[in-house]
């Protein structure tokens, strides 16, 4: 039979990007190295230049620290500030997967139930626009227990990114997707697990990158307003202790761990995003300029 | 209603064009909320196994005529009715092959998931869905792809995805929305010829929404023309030309009279 044959030569095949090979010096790409090195030489130039000055015009330790006394007191301070950056942690941590938990369920919900997203989504922007700060006594008053207080209160500043970025997620689900799936008779659930939430996972990680950050400033401006005292307190009350003391470089050391773990938490929901994404997502798509 | 009489044999195989209605569209109408008339009284019949082409101006409701006979919109008036005697509508086991104007594939899965997805719907074992899937992805020239993901696809390629995805569960009518209009020539004319050998192969109904004169004659028996506000049928013309078709078919006076004769036709649809 003389059929116009298919082809099975791989059509096309020259059209396909063909992956550039990477010249990489310690595991790390070269192209990725400037990135690094150009914001650490700054950093390295700008602390010297802090520990001059402070020197040279002998700044008191109780204004203003040189980067290497911070640096001996945070080697010094270590077993208590290690102590604290671990309940902080402990509560961003709880506070974001609270967040993930709640947001990711409100979300799916709403999208299921048009009229549950009409009802609840105003009070969901309520929570959101209420600044915490102005809340938290309230929060501590009615949970009773200060931990239990700092996480609602962190819960209430990272839950809102996740919630409205996800919604948006499971609603920019393809529509000609969204027909083929009810052409070949999907059940509501096949069209979330196969569709919705594959599509809204560009989204959710971006709200997770954000509320990330949100969860670590929740805890520590709620401890803040707490001011807890005692052995169990997180990295907000050491700075507070240390400022009535006048322990400035102390109080600097744990500024550097609230950075830090900051930074890291960053790093690590972008890193967990790119892992996701690269195969498939614009985001991650590099392009030849 | 035997719609075949009047038409040419298509080729020498039997069951191409066997002249069993597979589905008859009774007097349709389609109004949209905002009181637009997209489709005005259409009536077909599309017998099993044949090759249509709606070949129509932009706005001409060949889209909107496509999507109600998918089951995707509801007409206004009248009935989109599936003979018994052709096996009825189709249903959940093999259902209907859809290909989109774009490939619409899901980004986040690899070309095998994405032509398992109709079989994975319908709850077919794993293994076999698989098997399927690669097999029907040699069948459109893809094979050795299996792994690669939508955005790694030309797209050419992304479309050959799309419609191993339609026909993966070997449906007994395939509906169009250009497909290949966002493609570039060459690319349109070997995907014309790949899928002209996938309907001699796989014996489906075709319907093929274009605004190609040049791709309608190409392919089909026969070319529903079509004009615009309302959408309607202005000619139901028989593409008189033996199956297979190549590219001498391309070059051949038949199929420069063929497409002057469906040109006309077109120019009459617009003008009116």
């Amino acid at each position: 039979m003389s059929t116009p044959a298919v082809p099975h030569d791989g059509t096309d095949a020259e059209a396909r990007p063909v992956a550039s090979v990477e010249r990489r010096v310690l595991g790390v790409s070269t192209e990725v190295w400037p990135r690094i090195l150009a914001p650490f030489a700054i950093g390295v130039v700008v602390l010297g230049l802090w520990e001059f000055l402070v020197r040279w015009y002998a700044v008191p330790a109780y204004v203003l620290p040189g980067p290497v006394l911070i640096g001996e007191t945070l080697v010094a301070d270590w077993g208590t500030l290690f102590g604290s950056l671990l309940i902080t942690l402990r509560i961003t941590f709880l506070a974001l997967a609270a967040a993930v938990i709640v947001g990711v369920s409100l979300a799916v919900l709403f999208t299921q139930s048009k009229w549950l997203e009409m009802a609840l989504l105003p009070y969901a922007v309520i929570l959101q626009v209420t600044p915490v700060v102005a809340i938290a006594p309230l929060i501590i008053i009615w949970a009773g227990d200060i931990n239990l207080s700092l996480l609602i209160c962190a819960w209430l500043v990272a839950f809102f990114p996740i919630l409205s970025n996800t919604i948006l997620g499971l609603n920019s689900a393809d529509h000609n997707l969204v027909d083929y799936f009810r052409l070949n008779g999907a059940t509501r659930w096949q069209t979330l697990r196969y569709l919705k939430l594959p599509a809204a996972l560009p989204y959710f990680l971006a709200g997770l990158k954000i509320s990330g950050g949100l969860a670590l400033i929740g805890a520590v401006v709620a401890e803040f307003v707490a001011g807890t005292g005692g052995s169990e307190s997180g990295l907000a009350y050491r700075i507070l202790e240390s400022g009535y003391q006048l322990k400035i470089p102390r109080v600097f050391a744990a500024l550097l761990m609230i950075s830090l773990t900051g930074v890291a938490i960053f790093l690590a929901t972008s890193t967990i995003s790119h892992l996701l994404l690269r195969r498939w997502h614009e985001s991650a798509l590099k392009r030849e300029s | 209603m035997d719609t075949s009489s009047n038409r040419p044999a298509a080729g020498t195989a039997s069951g191409v064009g066997d002249g069993t209605p597979l589905v008859s569209i009774r007097h349709v109408s389609k109004r949209f909320g905002n009181g637009t008339l997209a489709v005005r009284d259409v009536h077909l019949d599309l017998a099993s196994g044949e090759f249509v082409s709606l070949l129509g101006p932009s706005g001409c409701g060949k889209s909107t005529l496509l999507r109600m006979i998918a089951g995707l919109a509801a007409p206004s008036e009248g009935s989109i009715d599936w003979p018994a005697e052709a096996g009825g509508k189709p249903g959940e086991g093999r259902g209907l092959g859809f290909v989109f104007q774009d490939p619409t594939l899901m980004p986040w899965a690899d070309t095998l998931s994405n032509v398992m997805l109709p079989l994975k719907l319908r709850h077919v074992p794993l293994d076999e869905a698989r098997d399927r899937a690669a097999e029907m992805l040699a069948l459109v020239g893809l094979k050795g792809f299996e792994k690669s993901y939508p955005r790694e696809l030309s797209g050419g390629m992304k479309m050959r995805v799309s419609i191993a995805r339609a026909l993966v569960l070997r449906p007994k009518i395939l509906l169009m929305d250009e497909p290949f209009a966002a493609l570039d020539e060459i690319t349109r004319h070997r995907l014309n010829d790949d899928l002209l050998g996938l309907w001699w192969k796989e014996r489906f109904t075709a319907v093929f929404v274009t605004h190609s004169v040049f791709e309608s004659v190409y392919l089909s028996q026969r070319i529903v023309v079509m004009a615009a506000r309302p959408g309607r049928v202005m000619a139901d013309l028989d593409v008189s030309a033996p199956y297979p078709r190549d590219e001498l078919f391309r070059t051949s006076g038949d199929y420069a009279r063929l497409c002057r004769l469906a040109s006309g036709k077109l120019k009459e649809a617009i003008g009116s």
